[in-house]
């Protein structure tokens, strides 16, 4: 076991353990936080793995707007501090959680363990730089990338028309 | 299928054939080849206390120029010059009472300063302070680590270091504090934005997100010129970013009376005060690399002795030079302008900058492909320069649609002046709305003429009536308002 191979599994660790806690925590607020550990430490996971460009994009992207996001909407609406327990779910519903995420699981790692097991990758001298990564975006993938972000304009408009929708009912009821 | 393939096939013969024009890649030109771990260990206390240093010292500086700027003298009491005055108030915030409200969330109230404070020292990692040094016998670039996504790292801990003021707006269980951190959010998303869209100019002009790259690809020009606009809009982002006034709208102590350190105390509360300032030197190092050509000397110096005072440890020189032109900007700001109101704020964000960087950018983009030879290699030649047909195209292109955008622009705002233009009526009875209200200049008051003079009873009546009118309706007035 080399020293990157120790630092993946505590680094992991941590993503998946902050993810648990992300969704068994009883604050609200707290639940977010933990949101942001286990994505701040999954673009470690790529750091260990010589992929820089996606572990500050990560960063970037889900840390720096995401989750800033998700704070924004707790402060604007309720953010109390301590537990609140009419946020609990019934006890069904945690075990069909249970049941789906652990079924969830087992089906990637069916689908990808056997596929990438075998794939050796030298991390000390990467093959995939920013140059491969945009290549791979901007040319071999780039309908499914703008198809993407065509799906996300359209779900900007679909929330701002839902917002106007509302306000609108609002305003004939008044 | 074979759409996709085609576009790959287009993908990777496009840098192939101007490989010759564009730099060549994006990999950094600093060498850590010959850099032990206890060099990069020495480097990187030396940086902290760089930093430290440069922070106690800018703290006397500002109070001093803004003294100075407000006529008085500012502290000048503690060793020469007052210099010692930092430290002494360092000393006392370490000995007062640490406070934590009943209501705060103790762990993230305590986390909350040590991101700020720590996450702004970290994106200096990447910042070269100058060039290649011996230090006991190792050749080493005077720069802690260089990545080929360097500038990424600095836009991610800048990103990672807001969550120091929302935590500690949120955690501290009060409303002030609450309303702070709501604040600063979304000044932050906001303006990082604007922030990233203004880099990316340099990013086209370099090829590279390298920092010691881009300082190697300014030695014969600097990015202020070609990128002027991205300059522009940057360091507006950055006062904004830093929470500086005029965008200090996160602390707003008229409106919020502190925002989102309203109850922090003692060391704590040094800890945001540490991280603000180290934060300013960052988001200056990060504009001096990207458009100041970094710790590269001014071109007339440049030139002295065949580039002797351009590089190894006299680079330290230049950038510190440079760096302090920004903190003297930051003060002098401060000095002269007020807090800008907060719609004010948001909406010259996201209506004016992040539109006017993306129109910048794609005119950036079309530019270097032009310069690049993407668009035909015809030339000719004026006054014995040769210039790129393209390129002369395009720019002119550019300037064509800057022009016509700014006239347009002009002329709205014009008519929206000429529409808003209030001409107020050259009479004005002072208790017209039933309270006394002041004449606007040029106006002429209307006596009460009926009540003091006693002109008869035809004349009181209509005073009276109106003012019972204005009495009754008033309510009316208001629903209609609320």
């Amino acid at each position: 076991m080399t020293t990157r191979d120790l630092v993946f599994v505590v680094v992991g660790t941590i993503t998946a353990v902050s993810a648990l806690l992300a969704v068994t925590t009883r604050h609200v607020v707290h639940a977010a936080l933990w949101l942001l550990v286990s994505l701040g430490s999954l673009a470690g996971c790529y750091l260990v793995l010589g992929q820089e460009l996606v572990g500050l994009v990560q960063l970037l992207v889900y840390v720096g707007a995401i989750v800033v996001l998700v704070l924004f909407a707790l402060m604007l609406t309720r953010a109390p501090i301590g537990p609140q327990s009419e946020i609990s779910t019934p006890a069904w519903q945690r075990a069909l959680a249970v049941v789906l995420g652990g079924a969830t699981s087992a089906l990637l790692a069916a689908l990808l363990l056997p596929l990438l097991a075998s794939a050796q990758v030298d991390l000390d001298r990467p093959e995939t730089g920013t140059t491969q990564i945009a290549q791979a975006v901007f040319g071999t993938w780039v309908w499914p990338f703008e198809l993407l972000s065509v799906l996300l304009l359209v779900a900007l408009i679909g929330a701002f028309a839902v917002s106007r929708l509302v306000l609108h009912r609002e305003g004939e009821a008044a | 299928m074979s759409l996709s393939t085609a576009a790959y096939d287009i993908a990777l013969s496009l840098p192939a054939g101007v490989t010759g024009l564009a730099p060549a890649n994006d990999n950094p030109v600093a060498d850590f080849s010959d850099t032990p771990w206890w060099v990069a260990l020495i480097k990187a206390v030396g940086v902290f206390v760089y930093l430290l240093l440069s922070t106690l010292l800018v703290i006397w500086f500002e109070r001093r120029v803004i003294g100075r700027m407000q006529q008085r003298p500012g502290p000048n009491r503690n060793g020469p010059f007052g210099l010692l005055q930092t430290l002494a108030d360092g000393m006392k915030s370490m000995l007062k009472e640490d406070i934590t409200p009943a209501n705060a969330d103790r762990i993230v109230y305590t986390t909350a300063p040590l991101i700020a404070a720590t996450m702004a020292f970290v994106s200096f990692a990447i910042i070269p302070l100058g060039g290649t040094v011996s230090i006991f016998g190792h050749e080493t670039p005077l720069q802690i680590t260089d990545v080929p996504v360097a500038v990424l790292l600095v836009l991610a801990v800048a990103s990672v270091g807001v969550y120091g003021i929302v935590l500690a707006g949120w955690s501290s269980g009060s409303t002030y504090p609450l309303l702070g951190g709501l604040r600063s959010t979304a000044q932050v998303i906001s303006y990082e934005i604007a922030m990233g869209l203004s880099l990316v100019a340099i990013f086209l002009y370099s090829g590279s997100m390298s920092t010691s790259q881009i300082v190697a690809a300014q030695s014969s020009l600097w990015y202020i010129l070609p990128a002027f606009f991205s300059f522009a809009v940057y360091v507006i982002t950055m006062v904004g970013e830093t929470n500086r006034l005029p965008f200090d709208l996160a602390e707003g102590e008229g409106e919020l009376t502190g925002g989102f350190h309203t109850e922090y105390s003692a060391m704590r509360f040094a800890m945001f005060y540490l991280g603000e300032y180290v934060n300013m030197f960052t988001v200056s190092a990060l504009a001096t690399t990207m458009f100041l050509g970094g710790w590269q000397a001014p071109p007339f110096i440049a030139a002295i002795g065949d580039g002797a005072l351009n590089g190894g440890w006299w680079g330290l020189l230049w950038f510190t030079i440079k760096l302090w032109m920004f903190m003297f900007f930051f003060v002098w700001l401060r000095g002269s302008l007020p807090r800008v109101r907060y719609d004010q704020f948001m909406r010259f964000g996201w209506r004016f900058l992040i539109p006017i960087t993306l129109a910048w950018v794609v005119a950036v983009a079309f530019i270097r492909g032009a310069q690049l030879g993407f668009l035909g290699q015809g030339t000719f030649t004026i006054g014995g320069r040769e210039l790129s047909v393209a390129t002369v195209v395009i720019v002119s292109i550019v300037a064509v649609i800057a022009l016509a955008a700014a006239w347009i622009w002009d002329d709205k705002r014009a008519e929206r002046e000429a529409a808003a233009e209030f001409n107020p009526p050259e009479e004005i009875d002072p208790f017209e709305g039933g309270f006394p209200v002041p004449p606007l200049p040029g106006q002429r008051l209307r006596e009460p003429s009926g009540l003091a003079v006693g002109s008869g009873a035809a004349s009181r009546e209509p005073v009276t009536s109106s003012v019972t009118s204005t009495l009754t309706s008033s309510p009316v007035k208001e629903e209609t308002h609320g």
